[in-house]
């Protein structure tokens, strides 16, 4: 018989439906078998197991679409095992994974791989990428549709840009033959190569050699006129400037399939967080101006940036203990995404269920994922949170292997207290 | 010119990293000292015993020869013990080796740190793992802040001033820590900076730091009191970032004819090495009525002096007084 869990006396949330009402909610097996208000007033269902919520949130799991692993290849970072605790850790059931693996995921014996090890851990659900082209090489497409059977949610050479228009050209085509997704770091390399932070005032000082923002205005525009060409489905990922997030919102409003995503750093943080030399906030786009940090957190109010993805980058020590020029880029993010989302909601930015959305329904709905909302029948993929508790970020408490967060000890409000995948809580805050 | 300052006068920083940050006091009480050491390098006998049995060590990871042998000079002078370390930049294996370093260096309780890095932070990076004062000699394109302090003093003994005096800094300011901790000074002096450099060798915003963009020789040099030339790199010359060495002197390289738009008494500085006929005509190099670059040289030698004897001040006083009790 199927273990059944009767959540009682949770304020339950759905972003994808707009509820927002204390109910209760019974889980059987791995799905959910009902919900509502007062469903249990009377007689409890035999056998199940109670957890009484207590005013606490109730909603699905988190879903993060950009999550980079160092499994296979760079297993000292964060494995599908240290990466999955951390996600669970951080309210999220269902996370994409990227391909900048080594070997890179561009053959189907790499999705095959990921997908056995997420079998094995058995913790969230891990979803893949797979390489737009061979190795992420930038000119040959890969075997797209034997790779969409194997499971890939979609196409992208991560966090590298597909930099030749050609390519891009053809990746936007062909994978249109499965109705395929292909999704874009915009930044036009010849721009940005040799770059370590946002080019302006700040990196001037520091005598860094700067990035501008033009390097990823100029791909996004580029590849807007791609998808007009092609008819393909584009997807940007972390948009950083203001210009960027207006060309989306006008390329929308023309009818282009287009939707992007922005990274809690993008509206958390600016380049003045690098400070004198902080390695932990050099990152790929780099951090911005406040101006642009202002517009990024428009886009997300008005729903012109569809979601957001933690943009997971875990380094070691050794490849951020160094001068700047030399850091690698990259930050954690799985177990900080959620409270930085809130922050959104307690600074009167976003309400909660659009804010919600944006890590949950939609972009599992920019991936065709089966997860990310509360349906009857559907999967029991749910998060217990408190909303208002204040806290302090606490790196050594995480469990992603590698530690390199901008946002050690920032005080922040909220967190998640259990996390439930197929029915099972894989999670618990403990005490 | 202040009066002179007391030799107990301690400084209020441990390290010298950069120019951002220093009040125009401070910069003072530097140029002041370095005054006193110019007279005791024109000495017959020039050595000291400040800094008797202290050690200095200078750790080159960039080729440098006349400024680390400013450094050794200096530390010399003053009679501390100078160890030069330099690690050619093939050897220079990345990552933990420059905390290794650090810590390697702790162990030989050193008293001074003289440092040169081709990246941008790794000396500030280190000082903040080291329990010595230390000197940036160079970080990458971010500061060289005894550069600026041994141009400062060139100027203000020549022209008796900084204060409202117009600077001129022209070429490779993109890639210049000089330029950098040179703007930083002058401004905090009192002095009205102008950079004069095509748009594709000025770095971004440079304004923001307070200084005027010229383009142009002609506008750039007019009424300047100094002209300050910078050098620029041959691997930058074929294309990158001017089309040639031919056309930049053209329109970029020091001549008489450019000058004369100068103020009639207008000096003329270079942190070498120089590049004669890129940046900057032979001619005028070598006219020593208006040319500084040997001047800056001598004084390079005592404002590293009068850097050695502040930063070590402190630890000097804590440490007599422990020895008296």
């Amino acid at each position: 018989m199927n273990a059944r869990v009767v959540y009682r006396n949770a304020r339950l949330l759905d972003p994808a439906t707009g509820l927002d009402q204390q109910a209760d909610l019974l889980t059987d097996g791995e799905t959910i078998a009902d919900f509502g208000p007062g469903l249990f007033s009377g007689s409890l269902p035999e056998g199940a197991e109670v957890v009484d919520l207590a005013g606490l949130c109730l909603a699905p799991g988190l879903v993060d679409i950009r999550v980079l692993i160092g499994e296979p290849g760079e297993e000292e970072k964060d494995t599908i095992k240290s990466a999955s605790r951390a996600a669970a850790a951080g309210g999220i059931t269902a996370m994409a994974l990227l391909p900048n693996t080594s070997p890179v995921l561009d053959e189907v014996a790499g999705l095959e791989f990921v997908a056995r090890r997420a079998r094995e851990v058995k913790l969230v659900k891990v979803f893949a990428y797979a390489a737009a082209t061979r190795g992420t090489n930038g000119n040959e497409i890969t075997e797209m549709g034997l790779l969409a059977r194997a499971g890939a949610v979609a196409f992208t050479d991560g966090t590298k840009a597909i930099a030749s228009a050609k390519t891009m050209r053809r990746a936007l085509g062909y994978a249109k033959t499965f109705d395929k997704l292909i999704v874009q770091h915009p930044e036009e390399p010849s721009l940005a190569s040799g770059g370590m932070m946002n080019s302006g005032e700040i990196a001037t000082r520091l005598g860094l050699v700067g990035i501008p923002r033009e390097a990823e205005i100029i791909m996004i525009e580029r590849d807007l006129r791609l998808v007009e060409l092609t008819g393909g489905r584009l997807h940007f990922a972390h948009v950083t400037t203001g210009e960027s997030v207006e060309l989306i919102r006008r390329a929308k409003a023309r009818g282009l399939r287009v939707t992007c995503d922005t990274a809690p750093h993008y509206f958390a943080l600016t380049e003045t967080d690098v400070g004198d030399y902080r390695t932990y906030a050099k990152v790929a786009p780099p951090l911005r101006g406040e101006m642009d940090r202002r517009a990024i957190v428009e886009g997300l109010a008005d729903g012109t940036i569809d979601a957001i993805a933690s943009d997971h980058v875990p380094q070691d020590q050794d490849q951020k203990r160094l001068p700047f020029a030399q850091a690698a880029c990259g930050v954690i993010g799985l177990e900080t995404l959620f409270p930085l989302v809130l922050e959104l909601v307690h600074k009167g930015k976003m309400p909660l269920l659009k804010a919600l959305a944006c890590v949950t329904s939609k972009p599992a709905g920019i991936l065709d994922l089966p997860v990310g909302r509360i349906a009857k029948g559907g999967p029991a993929d749910l998060v217990a949170f408190d909303v208002d508790t204040p806290w302090q970020i606490d790196v050594t408490r995480f469990q992603s292997k590698s530690k390199n967060s901008p946002f050690e000890n920032r005080p922040v409000q909220g967190r998640p207290l259990r996390t439930i995948v197929d029915g099972r809580t894989v999670w618990q805050a403990e005490g | 010119m202040s009066a002179n300052p007391s030799p107990d006068t301690v400084f209020p920083h441990r390290h010298l990293l950069g120019i951002e940050g220093l009040r125009a006091g401070e910069i003072t009480q530097i140029l002041d000292l370095a005054d006193g050491y110019v007279e005791q390098n024109r000495r017959p006998v020039k050595k000291s015993s400040l800094l008797d049995g202290r050690t200095q060590v200078n750790l080159f990871f960039e080729n440098s020869t006349r400024t680390r042998t400013s450094f050794e000079l200096a530390g010399k002078r003053l009679g501390a013990d100078v160890i030069n370390m330099s690690t050619d930049s093939s050897s220079v294996k990345k990552g933990e080796t420059l905390i290794d370093t650090a810590m390697t260096l702790n162990a030989m309780h050193l008293d001074a740190l003289v440092v040169r890095h081709a990246d941008s932070g790794a000396v500030k990076l280190l000082a903040d793992k080291v329990n010595c004062s230390v000197i940036n000699a160079g970080d990458g394109h971010h500061e060289h802040p005894t550069q600026a302090l041994l141009d400062a003093l060139a100027i203000r003994r020549r022209l008796g001033r900084l204060d409202g005096l117009i600077v001129a800094i022209c070429g490779d300011i993109l890639h210049s820590r000089v330029a950098r901790s040179n703007i930083h000074l002058l401004n905090a002096m009192g002095a009205r900076v102008r950079c004069v450099a095509p748009p594709t060798l000025l770095p971004s915003q440079i304004e923001r730091l307070g200084v005027e963009v010229h383009h142009s020789m002609k506008t750039g040099l007019r009424d300047a009191d100094v002209v300050m030339m910078l050098r620029l790199q041959t691997e930058r010359m074929s294309g990158q970032y001017v089309p040639s060495t031919r056309e930049y002197f053209y329109f970029y390289g020091l001549d008489y004819e450019k000058l004369e738009l100068a103020k009639p008494d207008a000096v003329i500085m270079h942190p070498g090495p120089m590049n004669r006929g890129v940046e900057i005509d032979s001619e005028v190099a070598d006219d020593l009525k208006r040319s500084m670059i040997l001047d800056q040289v001598e004084l390079g030698v005592a404002v590293r002096m009068a850097v050695l004897d502040l930063l070590t001040r402190e630890r000097r006083q804590s440490d007599n007084a422990g020895a008296a009790r």
